[in-house]
């Protein structure tokens, strides 16, 4: 990762540090700080905008997300972070009234392009929610419903297999190897949890978005889904937006700090929470706002 | 004076007794230093002495107008002298009904005997007493317990309770007056329905397969002497209303899922009350919109076709009705599909399902308990709609299966079993009792099985 075009924004911010730590005002076309861009991103973002009909959500922010990077966005309730996770598979559109500005890109290829396939990318960057919402379907439905829906099982034994395989991912097949056909409504709020990241592993896509996906979830079910995001992160790219800091520090390697709609620092978790470079990312991780 | 009068004079002095009930407790409150030492809202203590000036007043009211009548008719019946008394309760009744007519001048008295005459007169005056005292007592009893509920008003007097559990005992009563109404027309259904199937078997009438309930009335008169198997009318009925399913369920849905998934707020603000106005129109209109376009148009067509298509048929009564029914499940569907959560279609979307994979493969099946209610709430509706296949549906009962022919239903034949004029103790007119009893149960028990449904749907997201 380097550190080109952010290093401009951060020179003038450290040297005002001192009396700007007073004031928690955001002054307008402050510069993200920290390391946005890397050289190869699997998923990048360029002076993205984000309206609910006239009001705006998100301003000006330019990020990269790196190939196999988890990055964590945290930052106060309605700072935008959760709309700027859905603008990345453009869940967005189904709200009526949003509007995207900018560029968003994966792999090179624009997301907003007229002729892109919204149903192909949801294909590849998946999604898992707040509130575990598995369908009134049995588990196995459940899982299968990526893979049936996209036709990647030629016959029932491939099914099986891609179900069972993403079960095993997301470490719930033994848990319900037993009960594959009865309702997956039935199944507790952590493993619903689980079941849905298998659902969305099950069409392997190669990004997973995921939307404070433990803030339903009680401790002992959080801390397994933290260990099973650290083990997807070999294979997939995540972006998690989270209320709790420790769960940033705990899964991310980078964290991305929203403030009112803006971008404000992105840097390795390690040094966000350690050496904030940011007034207002410190005055957040030190739990002055939030 | 008359009840109705009596009745308002009741009301009038229930709004009194709350205005002085009221105005002692804020009287009272004043000098303790405002009404937050009284234990109940001023407005309490009023309501306390109005329910107990009007309540014991209506109840004697109705009371009152349950038994004068029988009250006096026996006095004056009584005092008839021997000569003229009645013999049987036939006469009886006949006696009766000639003072009461006499007494009311609608008889001109010339002509009647003395004894007539005379206990017409007892009963104008047994009519005059019963009136003034009634009002007298009805009086008396309000302003007493006015004085009672006003005398009671006191800082320490819990008069919300007792306000609280009266209107609890009032709100009950209406509930169990529903229920009796309905009660009673069951009831009066079934005890017809026993007298009828005393002369007709009930196995004859649910299992015969040919309906002619023309009796004839005298013996030398020719004509069947009645056949009443009801099979027909419910394969009649059956049929129009199969017709009408396959309209209204198929249209009905997809304009749910079109108005619930994918009509923008302007479409559907302006889709949803122009459709729930074909819930308005009335169902003559309706009946004489299928019998005067739709059905001849069928007629035409078929010839076009080389059918041969019944002027009454089946499939324009059907048909039309469908049509009506179509706001029916269309708002029923809109309303469960609505009431799918959103996260359903955002985990579904987000899987990368089309609009209408997330509405085959996701949005039904959470809402099919719901919409399988709602389908069962047409089905009976459609079932007991008279007025459509009275106009267009026919009124020969074929036993048949072909919607181009004309059949008639349960509805039909009731209407016209007790339509003109009947005697009410021969089988064809008990007949429509039997035949409404029998559709009551089938409504019944599609409601029953819809209302099922639909509580087991509810469960599911709660």
């Amino acid at each position: 990762m380097n550190q080109n075009a952010s290093t401009a924004g951060t020179k003038p911010a450290k040297e005002a540090k001192p009396e700007a730590m007073q004031t928690l005002e955001l002054t307008d076309n402050e510069a993200t700080v920290g390391q946005c861009f890397t050289d190869k991103p699997k998923m990048s973002m360029r002076n993205v905008n984000v309206f609910y009909e006239d009001k705006q959500a998100i301003h000006d922010v330019s990020v990269d997300i790196a190939k196999n990077e988890v990055i964590a966005m945290i930052g106060p309730s309605g700072c935008g972070k959760s709309t700027f996770l859905r603008s990345l598979n453009r869940m967005n559109d189904t709200v009526d009234g949003c509007r995207v500005e900018g560029k968003i890109c994966m792999d090179g290829e624009d997301l907003y392009a007229p002729k892109l396939d919204v149903v192909e990318l949801r294909a590849r960057v998946g999604m898992v929610f707040q509130k575990p919402n598995p369908f009134p379907k049995s588990i196995y439905d459940n899982v299968a419903y990526g893979p049936k829906l996209h036709g990647l099982a030629d016959s029932r034994v491939d099914l099986d297999e891609i179900v069972e395989k993403s079960l095993r991912k997301a470490s719930l097949w033994d848990e319900v190897k037993e009960r594959l056909h009865q309702a997956g409504t039935g199944l507790s709020g952590g493993q619903q949890q689980r079941l849905c990241i298998a659902r969305a592993i099950a069409v392997s896509p190669e990004m997973i978005l995921m939307d404070e996906p433990c803030s339903a979830l009680d401790p002992i079910a959080t801390a397994k889904i933290e260990e099973l995001i650290e083990e997807l992160s070999e294979n997939f790219t995540i972006a998690i937006v989270t209320h709790s800091m420790q769960q940033a520090a705990r899964v991310s390697h980078r964290t991305a700090y929203f403030h009112l709609g803006r971008l404000i620092e992105v840097n390795p978790t390690e040094q966000v929470f350690t050496m904030p470079a940011h007034r207002l990312t410190e005055a957040y991780i030190t739990g002055r706002f939030g | 004076m008359q009840a109705t009068n009596i009745l308002f004079l009741i009301l009038g002095l229930g709004c009194f007794a709350f205005y002085l009930g009221r105005g002692r407790s804020l009287a009272i409150a004043k000098p303790l230093g405002g009404i937050r030492h009284l234990h109940s809202l001023p407005s309490y203590y009023g309501f306390h002495a109005a329910l107990w000036c009007a309540l014991p007043s209506l109840f004697l009211l109705s009371l009152w107008m349950i038994f004068d009548d029988l009250l006096i008719n026996s006095m004056v019946m009584d005092a008839l002298p021997a000569a003229s008394a009645p013999a049987d309760s036939a006469s009886y009744n006949l006696l009766l009904n000639k003072i009461a007519n006499l007494a009311d001048g609608i008889l001109p008295r010339s002509g009647e005997s003395a004894a007539l005459i005379t206990a017409a007169d007892q009963m104008l005056n047994y009519r005059v007493v019963s009136r003034w005292s009634l009002t007298a007592l009805i009086l008396t009893l309000s302003l007493v317990g006015m004085a009672w509920g006003w005398s009671r008003t006191a800082p320490l007097f819990r008069a919300r309770p007792v306000v609280e559990a009266v209107a609890e005992k009032i709100l009950l009563a209406c509930a169990c007056l529903a229920i009796f109404t309905t009660l009673g027309i069951v009831l009066s259904v079934l005890f017809e329905s026993i007298q009828f199937f005393r002369s007709v078997p009930a196995f004859d009438f649910i299992f015969g397969l040919d309906w002619s309930p023309q009796t004839a009335i005298r013996e030398d008169q020719v004509g069947s002497s009645g056949s009443f198997g009801a099979v027909p009318l419910f394969v009649g009925t059956l049929l129009v209303s199969a017709v009408a399913m396959v309209v209204a369920v198929p249209i009905g849905l997809m304009s749910a899922i079109f108005l619930a998934e994918y009509a923008n707020k302007t479409v559907r603000s302006y889709a949803k009350p122009a459709l729930e106005v074909l819930a308005g129109i009335p169902t003559v209109v309706y009946g004489f919109f299928a019998a005067l376009t739709v059905a001849p148009f069928l007629r035409d067509l078929g010839e076009g076709f080389g059918l041969s298509v019944s002027s009454e048929s089946a499939l324009a009564a059907g048909g039309v009705m469908g049509v009506m029914i179509i706001p029916f499940i269309s708002s029923l569907a809109d309303d469960v599909i609505t009431a799918v959560p959103q996260s359903m279609r955002d985990g579904s979307l987000a899987m990368g399902a089309t609009k209408s994979e997330t509405v085959r493969r996701v949005i039904i099946p959470a809402a099919l308990p719901g919409i399988v209610g709602g389908i069962m709430l047409a089905v009976s509706r459609a079932i007991g709609e008279t007025m459509i296949v009275v106009m267009a549906a026919g009124m020969a009962a074929k036993l048949t299966a072909n919607p181009l022919d004309s059949v008639t239903t349960v509805t039909v034949q009731i209407v016209t079993l007790l339509t003109g004029d009947q005697e009410f103790d021969s089988p064809k007119t008990l007949a429509a009792f039997a035949l409404g009893l029998m559709l009551f149960t089938v409504t019944l028990l599609l409601n029953i099985f819809a209302l099922h449904i639909v509580k087991k749907y509810r469960e599911q997201y709660e």
